[in-house]
């Protein structure tokens, strides 16, 4: 089958799943949001009987009588209209609402922060396997304790060192506040200031793996016969590790970004948490507090399409750069 | 997400001259027998193995030695001194015992789950190999959708829907578990997949051996380095995101880890009042403890992949060759 269209339909499938997960999950729990929400009602002093019941189940959707493969139905025609519900934590906010705010802040700082790591990861990973057995190559071990080092804690030793202790930058939120928020000189420059912190935690503990697998590539890349080749031709040496060596073994390394961006999207939940950034990750734990499940479910689905859709994307660009792959399939 | 494996012609590490003549040059004897599965002691294995036995040996022992962890005293964030080896927290409570606690609790939810996801990345990595068809085609694709699911938000929803009383420690492993086993069984899948045409495999085959034996006794023992190997790393994801959990103040309500430790760090403003005995001791810990396995996993890697072993060989001769042309 076309590799192409056999990708497509994986991710077709793993979109179906990923659906399906998120109307499966709060009906498999144990807990009732329901009652949750009722009993934080009454521990404020509020009167709860039968009505203030049923109108809590018809906010939140759930309570209904009908059978479950038409709630289901329900949901996936609420979903194709993007409609996600009401956050309750805002109300009447739609759930949608408050997740366009908040997405803008991650995908900036998620994706310039990967970005970035990759490229410097890589090109390290590539100049340090271009000489395996040298000075530089012992400091790869060192990697392996960065990529142990949990995210949350590195932003809090990074709050430490350069926010509390140096002063240098400042340790809390995505903007200063005095700011009107839009597109002007003084907002973004406040905006970029704000997220080096946040970026350079996502940077550090992120660069290890990238460099240790490009590294790997490297050294076998260089006993291939078309470096012999280039060597023999005379080429500079400088060509011949971006031209020859560093363009196919960084191959794997462009297939590897799938399976990371899951990692670093996860580890940027509790760094924005740590640094009370605007952002996705800091409104999916205020909807766990304040028990908002409509919008829980809305942050997990939006989480998850933007992972799939970049998982997809990379590995169409893979298909189009490497043509073996679509060669074995 | 399947093309992992990139196509490779024959490099360094298929040449194993290179391991002969890094022997020859560097006067070490091959191996024979039974030694060939054990790990060569590489600095970074004795390295690996001293942390990972120290931190063990201190979530074991340490908790019978220290004080009690929930005293709370009139001296709250006072520095290391003789007393307080280090420091106490905000209500005078002593680091050092909270970390010899923590560090059992993420131990042990560290095992726990590594056991849990091995389990499951065996059943469905192996089985659905060695059964092949339609089997095999739904295993790997229900893994391969696991993986591409992004897990922590998924465990923050799950956490989210569970209430406060019900989320015990198992609860919170088996969501970790449910969550974390999807890559291990695309690993053990492809090592199952070359092993299941082997010859001995057939001939049980053909012998008439039952399916599980074939399973159990030809291919399980070939696989049991990735299998370390894979429960090394569930091991280390386990610890990891269950101390992102619990610093969100998501973890297991009946359990203190290391990830709690920093929970009540940060909400007992540790950062501003620059306190860094309380939290920094419990992420070192966390990453020396990951790094050590690390360690440990790159030298059972030279066993399941002895490719590895000749690039190892291959970077000792470069550095043998370079000090003998200085």
């Amino acid at each position: 089958m076309n590799y192409f269209l056999r990708k497509a339909g994986f991710y077709l499938v793993a979109l179906w799943a990923a659906l399906t997960l998120n109307f499966m999950i709060p009906r498999l729990m144990p807990g009732n949001p329901v009652d949750v929400l009722l009993a934080k009602l009454q521990q404020r002093g509020g009167q709860v009987d039968a009505n203030t019941r049923r109108s809590y189940e018809l906010l939140l959707g759930g309570g209904t009588d009908d059978p479950i493969l038409s709630q289901y139905a329900n949901y996936l025609t609420n979903l194709a209209k993007g409609d996600l519900g009401i956050a309750v934590s805002v109300f009447p906010t739609p759930v949608s609402e408050v997740i366009g705010g908040a997405l803008p802040w991650t995908i900036m700082l998620v994706g310039i922060a990967t970005l970035l790591s990759f490229i410097l990861g890589v090109g390290l990973g590539a100049i340090v396997g271009w000489k395996p057995g040298t000075w530089l190559d012992s400091l790869v071990p060192a990697t392996t304790l960065l990529a142990a080092v949990p995210y949350f804690w590195l932003a809090l030793i990074l709050v430490f060192i350069i926010s509390s202790t140096l002063q240098l930058l400042p340790a809390m939120g995505g903007y200063d506040v005095v700011l009107n928020p839009g597109w002007n000189a003084d907002f973004i420059l406040s905006a970029i200031r704000y997220g080096t912190l946040p970026a350079l935690t996502i940077v550090i503990s992120s660069i290890g793996g990238w460099l240790l697998g490009m590294r790997n590539m490297m050294v076998s890349t260089l006993s291939e016969d078309y470096i012999l080749t280039a060597h023999a031709k005379g080429l500079k040496n400088s060509r011949i590790l971006t031209r020859y060596a560093a363009r196919n073994a960084g191959l794997p390394s462009i297939a590897g970004f799938a399976i990371s961006l899951g990692f670093v999207v996860s580890g940027s939940i509790i760094t924005e948490q740590v640094f009370s950034y605007p952002g996705i990750g800091s409104k999916l734990l205020q909807a766990v507090q304040n028990s908002d499940y409509a919008l829980m479910q809305g942050i997990f689905l939006v989480i998850t399409l933007a992972v799939l859709g970049a998982n997809f994307l990379v590995d169409m660009l893979y298909g189009i750069i490497d043509p073996r792959t679509r060669a074995r399939s | 997400m399947t093309n992992l494996t990139p196509t490779t012609e024959p490099t360094v590490a298929d040449n194993s001259a290179g391991l002969v003549e890094s022997r020859r040059e560097t006067g070490a004897k091959p191996r024979g027998g039974l030694r060939q599965l054990l790990p060569t002691m590489t600095p970074a294995l004795v390295i690996g193995f001293s942390i990972v036995t120290a931190i063990t040996l201190f979530g074991i022992f340490g908790p019978m030695f220290v004080q009690d962890p929930s005293t709370v005293r009139n001296i709250g964030m006072t520095p290391p001194s003789g007393d307080h080896v280090l420091g106490t927290t905000q209500t005078g409570q002593d680091v050092l015992a909270q970390l010899a606690y923590a560090t059992r609790g993420s131990l042990q939810i560290g095992l726990i789950v590594g056991v849990l996801a091995t389990l499951l990345s065996a059943f469905f990595g192996i089985l659905g190999a060695y059964l092949g068809g339609f089997a095999d085609e739904a295993f790997s694709l229900f893994s391969n959708v696991m993986l591409v699911i992004p897990g922590l938000p998924l465990v923050i929803v799950i956490s989210g829907f569970v209430p406060q009383e019900q989320r015990g420690l198992w609860t919170i492993a088996v969501v970790l578990a449910i969550t974390g086993w999807a890559a291990s069984a695309r690993v053990l899948r492809a090592q199952t997949l070359s092993l299941r045409n082997r010859d001995y495999v057939a001939a049980a085959r053909v012998a008439g051996e039952r399916s599980w034996r074939v399973i159990a006794v030809e291919i399980l023992p070939n696989l049991l380095p990735v299998i370390a190997s894979q429960f090394v790393f569930a091991v280390i994801f386990a610890i990891l995101s269950e101390a992102g959990l619990a610093f969100l103040g998501l973890g297991a309500s009946n359990s203190t880890t290391l990830g709690t430790m920093l929970f009540y760090a940060q909400n007992g403003f540790a950062l501003q009042l620059k306190a860094w005995w309380w939290f920094v001791p419990p992420g070192l810990i966390i990453a020396l403890f990951g790094c050590g396995l690390s360690l440990i996993n790159f030298s059972i890697d030279e066993i399941i992949n002895p490719k590895l072993r000749n690039v190892r060989a291959h970077a000792k001769l470069t550095r043998a060759r370079g000090k003998a042309a200085k």
